[in-house]
């Protein structure tokens, strides 16, 4: 489909904070081209055996919802207040201080103030209010509560799809009220009723039956590979394996399909092959668990599950220790947050133990996956690597920290320890802009579609600020960060915003200043490049 | 109009405590039978708020985490900004109840010559803790009313809040820095554009009845001053499940006796019960160590997978073409 004109970024950097005339509650949603994402199809729906399959899109006047559709909302809600007592509490507990209102990516660029997350939770809270307590009931709008109509449905469609569930208003409230948790449940409710989004139904619907988002097939998964250790070969002269689906092997490995689908994210998984390739790792790749990330996140718990169970399945069949993962965001967050209380106990692997240097890995002793960067800060700290850091003196590199890493992890050492042996040039951007106060790409949870790119350059807006400002300072002239989203989408916003900057995974940062046995004189990065050193 | 609404119902309680001094029977109702009826709801209505959070499970383990994980054993770990076990939640919990660290990090943000800039905005921060450490002096002063003799540490506490000697009665440093507190909130939240957009009526409402009670305390202190042997005598009957109606103690008593019991009677169903939430909150109570010890779900059930037979079976050909091995031929 087609992309929508978006304005220059000179236009779009003029944001309108005013405020509507009339009160948020009498301020129909309108849904601007550039700013929603396609709807579902049929297809994908019927496919994941998800209710409500049809043609529509958002700007129908007609969502050709189900007859009782506010009723299973309704309950659908009640279920979930019974389930979730961070549901139950972040409806009841908000004092509406306002610290969450700026710090979200999408109020900053584009100045709507339903973008504010307190109001965000508010379209919730107001039917929540209506339903479920006393006072709403009895008091309605004068208690903060309205009906549920089909333009509160439709609000909370816009809105709940304009969040990327970063959880950095989280950070800042004082109650740890999480917008990404309300999020999570609004989209559950929109989902009981068929309303979601293309960008993240239909890559679920390939995860389930190919084993990873974009569908691809065991043999192209193969040819992809093969195809990158090729490319290795010819700016290394170092011929490295493409272990795929092998029994006894140590470990599995896990990465998003991103990974090795498109550049820049085939540079990182060059980077993982290269090094899994000098430290002699017995490992394998696994085509039926060949997506580490999980949109399952964006549509339910339950989807979350059904996308998940396919690591500890294959890692069981294929008889590995343990299983190791590759850089992504939100693949984190389901692995670190979710998985062993969905899918484990994994009793059938073994506590992760570094077989190079042989630390153990207690922090992950019951879900038995490592992040890759623990992996690989290990190794270095023991020297197992050789390194030239002088190879990347042509990059000057700033990082950004992923959201859910970031907040859902608290992973922020491990890859500048990285970083910093794998480069001479690493500049921090400003100190309210990375770790836990991080930026979002603006187009995480689903929203990095073409049809959403105003809105993405909004959101992302903050974060290609702080970026320029390094730029500008130390002449940045590369992004490095850790996940798949942010190798895609960060590209997009950085041509936008600060064209010049281009994106890396820190995999192709160590891969670059990796020095392999029996290699040929590198010239070129693995982007091939002219290099330093 | 939010606020309209919110100043009109303050007035409205107030003139009716005003109207209920008029006879006996109102006068009794207020003294003898509303206290009782206030506490009552507060407390069931504050219990039966917190046991309903508490049947909800935490079926996932989600803590925000706001500094570095424990990971490998050379890597220096946040304990408090991001736990991994009870000592560290402990600390982050206290960090969070007595000092409103997450309100700490407030920042504000302007759009300077295209882009935005973060600036400190540690005023919310600093006044939210002035009401809330003020308010709480204020309650402990109270005590001097419930209990014959006064505990000794209310008289410390007492004397220290005194310790200005300004005025006579003495000015307590707490009554002036609620005051300042509540004035910062609710000027803030009128000037501030889009506060005023998000705030419901109960949010100033919250405020205004915090501050007429404040504001008929201080007036029986300083203004118009209370008998308050008269005032002692009539807890005291509270306590001793003796009420009787006071003597001499001017209708303004009467408006600040109400107006508690109104505010305790709302209390429970209003957002006043963060004060309870606080402590339940899954992103900050939490410790990050999902990864070693593993987090039950009580409703964790049997889903629909795919499993890796109906992918082969799909794939093997391919599988097979490609190279790749199979688990049936």
């Amino acid at each position: 489909m087609a992309h929508v004109k978006i304005p220059q970024p000179d236009e779009l950097i003029k944001i309108n904070y005013a405020l509507p005339e009339t009160t948020w509650m009498e301020t129909p949603v309108e849904f601007r081209p550039g700013t929603w994402s396609y709807s579902g199809t049929a297809k994908s729906l019927i496919a994941l055996n998800l209710p409500n399959p049809r043609s529509w899109q958002p700007t129908d006047e007609d969502w050709k919802l189900p007859e009782n559709w506010q009723a299973i909302i309704l309950s659908g809600m009640k279920e979930r207040l019974r389930k979730y007592r961070s549901f139950r509490l972040f409806m009841d507990i908000c004092v509406r201080c306002g610290a969450c209102a700026d710090k979200c990516h999408f109020y900053i660029g584009s100045g709507d103030p339903k973008n504010m997350p307190v109001l965000r939770a508010e379209l919730l809270r107001s039917v929540y209010r209506r339903y479920f307590t006393t006072a709403g009931k009895r008091f309605g709008r004068l208690a903060g509560a309205r009906d549920l109509t089909v333009d509160v449905l439709k609000e909370w469609f816009y809105y709940f799809y304009q969040c990327t569930e970063c959880r950095r208003c989280s950070v800042f409230c004082p109650y740890g009220i999480d917008q990404a948790e309300i999020t999570m449940m609004g989209r559950e409710l929109l989902n009981l009723v068929g309303c979601n989004i293309n960008w993240v139904i239909e890559p679920v619907a390939n995860c389930f039956r190919t084993g990873n988002h974009l569908g691809i097939q065991p043999g192209g998964i193969k040819d992809m590979l093969e195809f990158m250790a090729d490319d290795i070969e010819d700016r290394t002269g170092v011929r490295v394996d493409v272990p795929l689906n092998k029994k006894g092997a140590d470990i599995l490995f896990v990465t998003p399909s991103g990974d090795y689908f498109a550049d820049p994210g085939t540079y990182t998984c060059m980077g993982y092959l290269m090094l899994f390739h000098e430290i002699g790792l017995n490992y394998t790749f696994s085509t039926y668990a060949s997506e580490g990330g999980n949109f399952g996140l964006f549509t339910s718990a339950e989807m979350v599950k059904r996308l998940n169970a396919k690591i500890y399945a294959e890692a069981k069949r294929l008889g590995v220790k343990w299983i190791l993962g590759g850089e992504c965001g939100h693949m984190w967050r389901v692995i670190h947050q979710y998985m062993d209380t969905m899918n484990g106990p994994a009793d059938f692997l073994e506590e992760p133990v570094s077989p190079i240097t042989g630390a153990r890995f207690e922090n992950a002793r019951s879900t038995k996956m490592v992040h890759i960067a623990e992996f690989t800060a290990d190794l270095i700290r023991n020297k197992k690597l050789k390194l030239d850091p002088r190879r990347n003196d042509h990059l000057k590199i700033t990082f950004h920290d992923s959201c859910n890493p970031a907040r859902a992890m608290g992973l922020f050492e491990e890859p500048r320890y990285i970083i910093n042996n794998a480069c001479n040039h690493f500049y921090e951007m400003a100190e309210d802009t990375i770790r836990e106060k991080t930026f979002c790409c603006g187009a995480g949870a689903g929203l990095g579609n073409d049809e959403n790119l105003e809105m993405r350059m909004r959101g992302g807006m903050p974060r290609a600020m702080a970026v320029r400002a390094v730029v500008q300072k130390y002449g940045v002239n590369r992004l490095a960060c850790m996940c798949a989203i942010d190798r895609a989408t960060l590209t997009t916003l950085m041509d936008y915003w600060v064209p010049g900057v281009s994106v890396m995974g820190v995999h192709e940062l160590l891969a670059n200043a990796l020095i392999m046995k029996g290699e040929k004189e590198r010239t070129v990065d693995l982007r091939g490049n002219e290099m330093g050193g | 109009m939010n606020l309209l609404i919110s100043i009109v119902a303050v007035l409205i309680l107030m003139l009716l405590a005003m109207g209920m001094t008029m006879n006996h029977v109102t006068i009794y109702f207020l003294t003898a039978i509303a206290p009782y009826a206030a506490i009552a709801v507060f407390l069931a209505g504050f219990i039966r708020r917190i046991l309903l959070w508490a049947k909800s499970p935490v079926p996932f383990r989600i803590p925000t985490t706001c500094g570095q994980e424990k990971s490998l054993p050379w890597i220096k770990s946040s304990p408090l900004e991001n736990p991994s076990g009870l000592p560290g939640v402990i600390g982050r919990m206290a960090l969070e109840v007595l000092l409103f660290r997450s309100l700490f990090r407030n920042t504000d943000v302007e759009m300077i010559d295209g882009r935005p800039v973060y600036g400190s905005a540690s005023w919310l921060w600093f006044f939210g803790l002035v009401f809330h450490g003020s308010l709480l002096v204020i309650i402990l002063r109270h005590l001097r009313f419930f209990t014959e003799p006064i505990l000794p540490g209310i008289a410390g506490l007492t004397a220290v809040d005194g310790f200005l000697e300004l005025a006579i009665p003495t000015l307590y440093l707490s009554d002036v820095m609620l005051l300042a507190a509540v004035i910062f909130l609710f000027v803030r939240r009128i000037i501030n554009a889009p506060l005023r957009y998000i705030s419901l009526a109960a949010d100033y409402f919250a405020l205004l009845l915090i501050a007429a009670i404040a504001v008929t305390g201080l007036w029986m202190r300083h203004i118009q001053p209370t008998d308050l042997e008269q005032v002692k005598a009539l807890v005291m009957g509270w306590v001793t499940l003796s009420p009787h109606s006071p003597q001499g103690v001017g209708v303004v008593f009467f408006i600040h006796l109400f107006l508690i019991c109104v505010l305790l009677a709302w209390f429970p169903f209003s957002k006043l019960m963060h004060a309870g939430g606080v402590f339940l909150s899954p992103t900050r109570n939490l410790a990050n160590n999902s990864r070693s010890q593993r987090h039950m779900n009580p409703w964790n059930g049997p889903v629909l997978v795919h499993t890796y037979e109906e992918y082969e079976d799909e794939f093997r050909d391919k599988m097979k073409a490609a190279g790749l091995p199979v688990e049936k031929e």
